[in-house]
């Protein structure tokens, strides 16, 4: 199957995530910075749909917009908002910040500018059918212990988060 | 532009990277603090993701692990900002001075 108007949503779905990324962080109230990351989030669930990535596309929209947002949002309704509108929204040192990460900007276009020859050219083919087989089956079969310390790793922040918000210990 | 290559997507991620890094170093709300380190892990699962269309499915097994990782740092992040906001009332990170000479 061949893909259809390629550019045209390649440019749409980064535009919007750059857009709602910019959003995300120069909005005074959280709640419309945390809106503006599901935008962002969704439009790069696009971008992967659009790398032949269904799977990670699906647990994209699944556990990061679906579960890591609804729990920010949580925890925005927890903490009072209003003195929050009335403070100032950036911090003293927004001169050094700005400086230091148009640095990191140019560092990154340098790198571009100088290493686009070395990426092979022809991409691999990914059958999209089966995609999900395929990862299902590196992670029960190659990476089988990350996935097993992954598990862990949530067990503990469970355990983590309920201590922390615990009222008595 | 009418081919796109591995180069835009990697351009895509490293201006989300550097929109994350900014709003890490600029704001002062905790959790918008926390939503920009996720805009940053969002680039890396894109950077990961898009090498993998070159290199097989090693890229996107690990933005797995990277999208598991984000979601355990954020449920321990967002619990000790409940902590400290119950303790001070606020959640403006210059207040987070106890340590402090």
């Amino acid at each position: 199957m061949n893909p259809v108007a390629t550019p045209f949503f390649f440019y749409a779905l980064s535009g919007i995530a750059v857009g709602s990324a910019i959003a995300t962080i120069t909005r005074r109230n959280p709640v419309h910075s945390a809106l503006a990351l599901i935008v962002t989030l969704l439009s790069v669930a696009g971008l992967y749909l659009m790398l032949y990535a269904p799977f990670v596309a699906g647990v994209q929209i699944i556990l990061y917009a679906g579960g890591i947002m609804v729990l920010f949002l949580f925890v925005i309704m927890l903490v009072s908002i209003e003195q929050v509108q009335r403070e100032a929204e950036f911090n003293r040192q927004w001169h050094v910040a700005i400086a230091a990460s148009l640095a990191l900007a140019a560092l990154l276009l340098f790198v571009f500018v100088k290493g686009r020859g070395i990426f092979p050219q022809r991409t691999l083919s990914l059958p999209e059918t089966l995609n999900t087989q395929q990862v299902g089956l590196m992670l029960y079969g190659r990476y089988l212990l990350p996935f097993e310390v992954a598990s862990l790793l949530l067990l503990v922040a469970i355990i983590g988060a309920v201590v922390m918000a615990k009222k008595r210990i | 532009m009418a081919e796109i290559s591995t180069l835009h997507y990697l351009v895509v991620a490293a201006a989300l990277f550097i929109v994350g890094v900014i709003g890490v170093l600029t704001r002062r709300n905790v959790v918008i603090i926390l939503m920009s380190i996720e805009l940053i892990l969002n680039a890396v699962n894109l950077n990961l993701v898009a090498f993998s269309r070159l290199h097989g499915l090693h890229g996107q097994v690990f933005s797995i692990f990277v999208i598991t990782d984000a979601a355990a740092e954020a449920a321990v992040g967002l619990g000790i900002l409940i902590a400290f906001f119950r303790n001070k009332e606020t959640v403006n990170v210059d207040e987070v001075d106890l340590l402090k000479w």
